[in-house]
């Protein structure tokens, strides 16, 4: 579908010793990933209207991309599959758009134009000032709202957008100099002497005949 | 309060040629690439097959322990996942290691003439003194750590900083102690990013000094969830239970897994002593939250919810049901975790414990199993077992 199945994206074989993990699954696990990605759930006209709904929640901006650009639709569409406790809830909202645009427009809900859109979408976005008659509305765009940032921050886009400086190649050595001084901070001078020292990462641990660590 | 770098099972300089070093890629839990996090499969059993002498079988789920008439144990018996049927395996001494309670699942399945109560269990013990861990948490919003500047805050592994208690005990009402874990920072964002918006959006406020609306959506709703990236902590207490004969599992006469193997049932609650321990951590973490000027989230658990105390076995370190005990009418397995009622049968995981601590009993379970290694070592040279 998109390119993010597991079988797409081959890892790199890091192990040292025969049989390293590929970081992958298990046969069992396969499998249901597989009947996940090749079930469809939710309808053509509703992927139409997720599309819609995700790229309001977070649309372009000068320095990141739509929703829909990154794949947060097909993350939507899995998700369903893997947790399908949330499959009635997600299918209720999507209907009842239409019902309301009908109620308030006489249209369905793909047929709005944005000003009419952005009407009904105001009428769930925001639970302080939502009326109690749409409170239920209120829950679902909120599951929405909740699984469109995941879908959206877990990807490489969304961890530019964060600046998420993890999980890239360093030799880690505790809080940067700079930040602890702009907040006050210094390291402890007991552990000083315990902490890794980067340089000294590579020397082999050497054992006596008992097992006891010496050097 | 002192605030103790945790100690990790994760190598930052190589102890031999074979195990690699943490290169901080923060992927702990899903299994280190270089074998620089300990497990026990890339660990204790690799090494163990490269020697040779082990038959190792995957997919088998054990139903019961075998034994003969001279009181041996003879071997187990398990289903085979993949073909779905009953096979015997044979050996001279049988090790189980299941952890706590499957470990006594299968002690109390191995029912026979000689042991009607399942393998062990002439005691009457078998099964319980099960134990786990109380565990309370708390989180706020701190909004001087909004916008924060960025930089890698992985590190080596998960768990970064550990507070055991400081204060005067004999102030306390309950027994027993506990600790304080950490939780926040920037990490990596995934599953679950950006969530709770529909409530926490409103601490975020402008430089006029006008909060954000909850929930909403669009570029405003962007740059607020990027706003407070690494600007929640959180606290979890985890903390020492009392042990009670009361809490334990047994077999369910009713149900059966798949495999037709009966289940457990459990017992479990408790005491008045470990509810105010929860009571304790809430009105510990509300003070010191407050005094790091965060703004806490949620409503502060109270009597009705007993202040949040988790659910027994929640916390997930549960141990005992296999208790050991110099004395066979009241404990499973004597000083060297061998069963008092077969010689040839030993148990290291942490059914034998009688108790713990707050938590983390794996260095405890690891050196109990050395020694127990030793002893079976040491018992079949002598020809003993």
């Amino acid at each position: 579908m998109t390119g993010c199945a597991p079988e797409d994206k081959a890892t790199p074989q890091l192990n040292l010793l025969d049989g390293g993990t590929k970081g992958g699954r298990i046969e069992e696990e396969i499998r249901r990933d597989q009947a996940s990605l090749s079930d469809e759930f939710f309808s053509e006209e509703e992927m139409k209207k997720i599309k819609i709904l995700v790229d309001t929640i977070m649309p372009k901006d000068a320095t990141s991309p739509a929703a829909s650009e990154i794949g947060v639709p097909d993350f939507i569409e899995f998700i369903m599959k893997d947790q399908p406790a949330h499959q009635t809830p997600m299918r209720g909202g999507l209907m009842w758009l239409d019902f309301e645009s009908e109620e308030k427009f006489g249209k369905s809900f793909l047929a709005l134009v944005h000003e009419e859109l952005i009407a009904i979408v105001d009428l769930v976005a925001w639970p302080e000032s939502a009326t109690p008659e749409y409170e239920g509305g209120v829950r679902w765009f909120n599951m929405l709202r909740n699984l469109t940032c995941s879908g959206y921050f877990s990807t490489e886009a969304g961890w530019k957008y964060m600046d998420y400086k993890g999980n890239q190649p360093n030799v880690w050595d505790g809080v940067p100099q700079e930040v602890m001084d702009k907040h006050g901070f210094k390291l402890e001078e007991k552990y000083i002497a315990l902490y890794l020292k980067p340089e000294q990462r590579g020397k082999v641990a050497k054992w006596d005949k008992e097992g006891n660590l010496i050097g | 309060m002192p605030m103790i770098p945790a100690r990790l099972s994760m190598l930052t300089h190589p102890i031999n040629n074979e195990r690699g070093v943490c290169f901080f890629c923060s992927q702990c839990n899903r299994a280190c690439q270089v074998y620089a996090d300990f497990s026990a499969g890339t660990c204790l059993l690799n090494p163990a097959m490269k020697k040779g002498k082990v038959d190792l079988f995957t997919n088998s789920m054990v139903r019961k322990v075998t034994t003969n008439d001279q009181g041996k144990a003879t071997g187990v018996s398990f289903v085979s996942k993949v073909d779905m049927k009953e096979y015997k395996l044979n050996s001279r001494v049988v090790v189980l290691g299941a952890s706590s309670c499957e470990t006594s699942r299968i002690m109390l399945n191995s029912k026979s003439k000689t042991h009607p109560n399942g393998i062990g269990n002439s005691s009457g013990v078998l099964g319980h003194y099960l134990h786990d861990s109380t565990g309370a948490s708390r989180s706020g919003i701190v909004p001087s750590m909004m916008g924060r500047e960025r930089y890698n805050e992985d590190g080596v592994g998960e768990m970064q900083m550990y507070t055991p208690w400081w204060g005067d005990n004999k102030k306390l009402d309950f027994a027993r102690g506990c600790h304080i874990e950490y939780g926040g920072g920037m990490g990596q964002p995934g599953y679950g990013a950006g969530s709770g918006m529909e409530s926490m959006r409103k601490y975020i406020v402008d430089e006029f000094g006008k909060p954000s609306p909850n929930g909403g959506y669009g570029e405003g709703l962007k740059k607020d969830v990027r706003q407070l990236y690494g600007a929640s902590i959180g606290r979890a207490g985890r903390g020492e239970s009392v042990p009670r004969f009361d809490n334990y599992c047994e077999i369910d006469p009713s149900m059966v897994d798949k495999f037709g193997i009966p289940v457990l049932r459990f017992h479990y609650n408790w005491t008045d002593q470990m509810i105010l321990q929860a009571k304790h951590m809430q009105d510990t973490f509300e003070e010191i939250l407050t005094n790091a000027g965060a703004i806490l989230l949620g409503k502060k658990q109270g009597f009705e919810t007993n202040y949040g105390l988790a659910a027994p076995g929640r916390i997930i370190h549960e141990v005992g049901t296999a208790r050991m005990g110099n004395d066979p009418k009241t404990s499973v397995l004597n000083s060297n975790c061998q069963a008092h009622a077969y010689d040839n049968l030993f148990v290291v995981d942490a059914g034998s414990f009688v108790s713990q601590a707050d938590k983390n009993p794996t260095w405890t379970i690891l050196a109990l199993s050395w020694r127990t290694s030793d002893y079976i070592i040491e018992q079949l040279k002598k020809k003993n077992i």
